[in-house]
C-alpha cells in the first residue's frame, strides 16, 4: 500500500483499515531515516570522497593563497574582484530558495508540501553557509575579519551585507530546526538502538525534550508561523543588501544600476527553486523516496519557476536594455564586451541557456516531465553562476579612466576554490541526512488527514466553472 | 610621527568644521570671483543651498550620528571648488595645512620620472604605479599625457564604503589607509571612481632603512594584502619637502599646493597663487559630476579629452 499526497493513492487508503493504515505510517518512518539505515553503498561512498577530495583542494588552494599573496588568485588592479565574489553571491543566492519556497507553502497552507520541505530548508542551510564562507578567500586579510565586529562603519554597505548574512543564517537554520524537533524523537523511536551513540546523543541535545503534548504543539505551530513569515523579508533584505553592495558602492558601469537589487532577489529565487528540485531528484532517486516525494511535486516546483524564470528573463532585459541604447561611454563598453565582444559566448550561454531553454522546457507539455525538469533546473544553476562571474569581473576589469579592459586569468588556485566551495553544498547535504529524518514525519502525517477532504472537491469545482466559461455560458449559470 | 587615533577622532570633528566653514568660504568667494564659481559648478546655488547645508549640519549633530549623517546626506557639490580656494585662513581654525595638487599638463612631455620616484620612493613592486600617467592619442594625431595621482577628494566614495573604516581624511585634507587595519575586501577600489587604489598582491620584498617608521603617512613597506595608494608623500609635508613626484619632475608639470596659504610651489621654484593660477589657466578637476571633490587640479594642455 503506497501512501502519498497524490489525491487518488490516499482516497484509497482513506478506506482501508486501521493496520495497514499504521503499516503505512511504519513505511513512512523507515523511510524518513532511511539514510542513515542503509548501508552506504560503494557509488555513494566513492561520491563521499570524491567530494571530499575536492573540498580539500579547495581548502588547500586557500592556505596556499592566504601565504603567498592572492597574486596567485591572478588578482591584478586590473581585476580587484573576481570569480570568489561571484562564488559567494551565486551559493548565498541559491540558498534562498529552499527556505522561501517552504516558508511560502508554509503560509499559503499548500499540503503537498510536506515531502518537500524539510530537504529545501536543509538545501538552505547548507548553501547559505558554505556562500558565507566563500567570501573569506577574498579578503587580502581574512584573519582580520572579526573587525566586521569590533570596529564597523556603517556607512558601508558590506557592514549591512554581514549583518543581513548572520541573521539570515540563523534565521535559517532556526527554520530548519524547529520542524525538525517532533521528527527526530520519531526518528530515535523508529531507529532504536540502531541510531547509534552519537545521534542518540545529538537528538537528544536537539529534541529538547519533546513528548508531543497539545501545547507543545502549539507553541511549535506559532514559533514556526512566525518564523515562517519572518524568514520571506529576511531573504528579500540579504539578496538586495548583496546587490546594492555593487549598485550603492561603486560608479562602476553595470554595477551601478538600480535594477540590480531586485534583479538579485529574484535570479536568487530561481536559482534557489532549481537548486531544490536538483536535491530533490538526487536524493529521491538516492533513498528511494519515489512514494513520497512524487512526480507532482516536481511539475508543481517547474510551475513556480517559471513565474521566476521570466522575470528574470524580463528584468535582464530590462538591465541592458537602456544602457545598452543611449550609450553611456562605460556602460556602452561592458555591454558590448557582453553582447558582442569578448565575453559574448558566456553571455548568450546565460541568457539563451539559462532563461529561455529552461523556460520552453517547462513551459511545453511535451518535456514537462521529471527528467526535463530536472535537466532544466540543472541548466540554471551553472549559468546562474556564470552570470555572475560576468557581473563581477567585466565592470570589475574596466578602467574608468582610459576606458580599456583589463586581463583576467584563471589560476589553480581559483579554479580550485572554487570547485570546493560548489562540492561542499551537494557534500554537506549528503551529510546532514545522515543525522536527521530526510522527510518530515509530522507534518506529512498531520496534512495527510487535511488533504483527503479538500483537494479533489476544489479541483473539480474549479475545472467545471472554468469549462463553462470558456463555452461561453451565461454567467447566471455559474452563480 | 603617526597620529592615528587623534586624527580619527578628529575625522568628525573636521567634517563639521570643514561644513561650516566651506560655507562662509563660499559666501566670500562668490562677491570674489563668481564666474569661476558658475564655471566649475555651474549647478551651485544661491542661499538655499547654505541653508540646506547648516540644517543638514544641525541634523547630523541632534542623533543621526555625525560620520553617518554627514556622509549620507551631505550635498556633494555645496562646497565649491572656489569656496574652497577662497576660504581665508583665518577661517580654518584649527586645520593646519590644506595639502593640494595641481598638474600643469601643458609642459607634460609624459616621461614617467613622476612614476618611477614614486615608487622609488615608497619601495613599491614595478607593476603597482600610484602615479600612473595615461597617455592619449587626440583627433590631432598629438599625443597628450595625464599623471594621475590620488585625487585626495573632498568627499571620498572610498572612505564611506571601507567596513572597518581603514581608510579616513585626516584634518590636512589626506585621504589615508591604515593598512594594520584594513582587511583587504577592496571595496574602495570598487568605489574610487579614478582606479587610484592599488592593491597588495604579493608579499613585499625587505626595503632598506626608512626616514619614518611605518605609518598612514608613510606606508612603507607595504603590508600584503591590503590596498594602498598615493598619499601625497604625508609624511615629508609638515618637513617642507616636496613629494617623491613633485621634486623628480624635470618639467615642473606638478605642483604641491596649500589651500591655507594659498600658495603652490614645483620642482622649478615656480611659486604661484593658487586661486590665480587656476582662475586664469581655466582649472579642470576629473570627473567633476560625480561630486567627489577632488583636491587634485589639472591645466588641460594640447586641448585633449580629459573627461574619459
Amino acid at each position: 500500500m503506497d501512501l502519498t499526497v497524490d489525491g487518488t493513492a490516499v482516497d484509497e487508503s482513506s478506506h482501508v483499515d486501521r493496520s495497514l493504515r499504521d503499516r503505512a505510517r511504519e513505511e513512512l518512518r523507515e523511510a524518513a531515516v532511511r539514510p542513515m539505515l542503509q548501508k552506504p553503498g560503494p557509488g555513494y561512498r566513492l561520491l563521499v570522497v570524491a567530494l571530499g577530495a575536492v573540498v580539500a583542494l579547495g581548502l588547500a588552494a586557500f592556505v596556499y593563497q592566504f601565504v603567498n599573496g592572492l597574486s596567485v588568485d591572478n588578482y591584478s588592479d586590473d581585476a580587484f574582484w573576481d570569480v570568489n565574489i561571484a562564488n559567494f553571491i551565486t551559493i548565498v543566492g541559491i540558498a534562498y530558495g529552499g527556505a522561501v519556497i517552504s516558508a511560502v507553502l508554509r503560509l499559503t497552507g499548500a499540503s503537498w508540501r510536506a515531502p518537500l520541505v524539510r530537504i529545501a530548508e536543509g538545501t538552505s542551510v547548507v548553501a547559505v553557509l558554505v556562500g558565507g564562507a566563500c567570501i573569506i578567500p577574498s579578503l587580502g586579510r581574512p584573519e582580520r575579519m572579526w573587525e566586521f565586529f569590533t570596529r564597523p562603519n556603517f556607512s558601508s554597505p558590506l557592514i549591512w551585507d554581514a549583518l543581513a548574512i548572520a541573521t539570515y543564517t540563523l534565521a535559517s537554520i532556526v527554520f530548519f530546526y524547529l520542524p525538525l524537533i517532533p521528527d527526530l524523537v520519531i526518528a530515535k523511536q523508529t531507529m532504536g538502538d540502531r541510531a547509534g551513540p552519537l545521534r542518540t546523543l545529538l537528538w537528544r541535545a536537539l529534541s529538547r525534550g519533546w513528548v508531543g503534548s497539545p501545547a507543545q504543539h502549539r507553541l511549535l505551530g506559532r514559533m514556526t508561523g512566525i518564523l515562517a513569515i519572518l524568514i520571506i523579508p529576511l531573504a528579500v533584505t540579504v539578496h538586495s543588501v548583496l546587490g546594492w553592495a555593487f549598485a550603492i558602492t561603486s560608479f562602476r558601469p553595470w554595477w551601478s544600476e538600480e535594477l540590480w537589487a531586485p534583479l538579485f532577489v529574484i535570479a536568487a529565487l530561481y536559482s534557489g527553486i532549481a537548486l531544490v528540485i536538483v536535491s530533490l531528484a538526487a536524493l529521491r532517486h538516492t533513498y528511494q523516496l519515489q512514494d513520497y516525494i512524487t512526480d507532482r511535486h516536481f511539475k508543481r516546483l517547474g510551475f513556480i519557476l517559471v513565474p521566476f524564470g521570466a522575470t528574470y528573463l524580463y528584468m535582464s532585459v530590462a538591465d541592458f536594455l537602456p544602457g545598452s541604447y543611449h550609450g553611456q561611454p562605460g556602460t556602452a563598453a561592458v555591454f558590448r564586451t557582453l553582447f558582442v565582444g569578448a565575453y559574448a559566448p558566456w553571455f548568450w550561454i546565460v541568457i539563451v541557456g539559462g532563461m529561455v531553454v529552461p523556460l520552453l522546457i517547462i513551459a511545453l507539455p511535451q518535456t514537462r516531465r521529471v527528467g526535463w525538469i530536472v535537466f532544466a533546473a540543472g541548466l540554471i544553476l551553472p549559468t546562474f553562476w556564470l552570470n555572475r562571474v560576468l557581473m563581477v569581473i567585466v565592470p570589475s576589469t574596466y578602467d574608468m579612466i582610459n576606458g580599456t579592459f583589463g586581463a583576467y586569468g584563471w589560476t589553480w588556485v581559483n579554479i580550485s576554490i572554487s570547485a570546493g566551495g560548489m562540492a561542499a553544498v551537494p557534500l554537506l547535504i549528503l551529510l546532514l541526512f545522515r543525522f536527521v529524518p530526510i522527510l518530515s514525519v509530522t507534518e506529512i502525517e498531520q496534512l495527510e488527514g487535511e488533504q483527503l477532504v479538500s483537494e479533489p472537491l476544489v479541483s473539480e469545482q474549479l475545472v467545471s466553472s472554468e469549462r463553462r466559461v470558456w463555452l461561453g455560458q451565461p454567467q447566471e449559470e455559474l452563480s | 610621527m603617526t597620529e592615528k587615533g587623534p586624527e580619527k577622532n578628529a575625522s568628525l570633528s573636521a567634517s563639521l568644521l570643514d561644513s561650516s566653514t566651506t560655507s562662509l568660504g563660499e559666501v566670500q568667494s562668490r562677491s570674489n570671483d563668481g564666474d569661476r564659481s558658475q564655471a566649475v559648478d555651474p549647478g551651485d546655488g544661491a542661499e538655499p543651498r547654505i541653508s540646506r547645508r547648516r540644517l543638514i549640519g544641525v541634523i547630523g549633530v541632534l542623533g543621526l550620528g555625525v560620520g553617518l549623517g554627514g556622509r549620507v546626506f551631505e550635498d556633494p557639490s555645496a562646497a565649491s571648488a572656489s569656496g574652497q580656494l577662497a576660504a581665508a585662513p583665518s577661517l580654518r581654525k584649527k586645520t593646519r595645512s590644506q595639502w593640494m595638487m595641481i598638474l600643469d599638463l601643458r609642459s607634460c612631455d609624459g616621461c614617467k620620472t613622476c612614476t618611477l620616484a614614486c615608487q622609488a620612493a615608497h619601495d613599491l613592486p614595478k607593476e603597482t604605479e600610484w602615479l600612473k600617467v595615461y597617455s592619449t592619442v587626440g583627433a590631432d594625431g598629438q599625443t597628450s599625457y595625464l599623471p594621475k595621482p590620488c585625487m585626495m577628494c573632498e568627499n571620498p566614495p572610498c572612505e564611506a564604503v571601507c567596513p572597518v573604516g581603514a581608510t579616513f581624511r585626516t584634518d590636512e585634507g589626506l585621504v589615508l589607509i591604515d593598512q594594520d587595519v584594513c582587511i583587504g575586501c577592496r571595496t574602495c577600489m570598487a568605489a574610487c571612481p579614478y582606479e587610484s587604489r592599488y592593491f597588495n598582491t604579493s608579499p613585499m620584498p625587505a626595503v632598506p632603512r626608512q626616514p619614518f617608521p611605518r605609518s598612514p603617512e608613510w606606508p612603507v613597506p607595504q603590508v600584503v594584502g591590503t590596498v594602498g595608494k598615493c598619499v601625497l608623500c604625508a609624511a615629508l609635508l609638515p618637513a617642507g619637502k616636496l613629494p617623491a613626484c613633485v621634486a623628480n619632475c624635470g618639467m615642473g608639470v606638478i605642483y604641491i599646493g596649500d589651500l591655507t596659504t594659498d600658495v603652490a610651489v614645483n620642482s622649478l621654484g615656480n611659486v604661484i597663487k593658487i586661486s590665480e593660477f587656476l582662475r586664469e589657466n581655466d582649472a579642470v578637476r576629473l570627473k567633476e559630476e560625480l561630486g567627489t571633490n577632488p583636491r587634485v587640479y589639472y591645466i588641460p594642455g594640447h586641448g585633449q579629452d580629459l573627461s574619459a
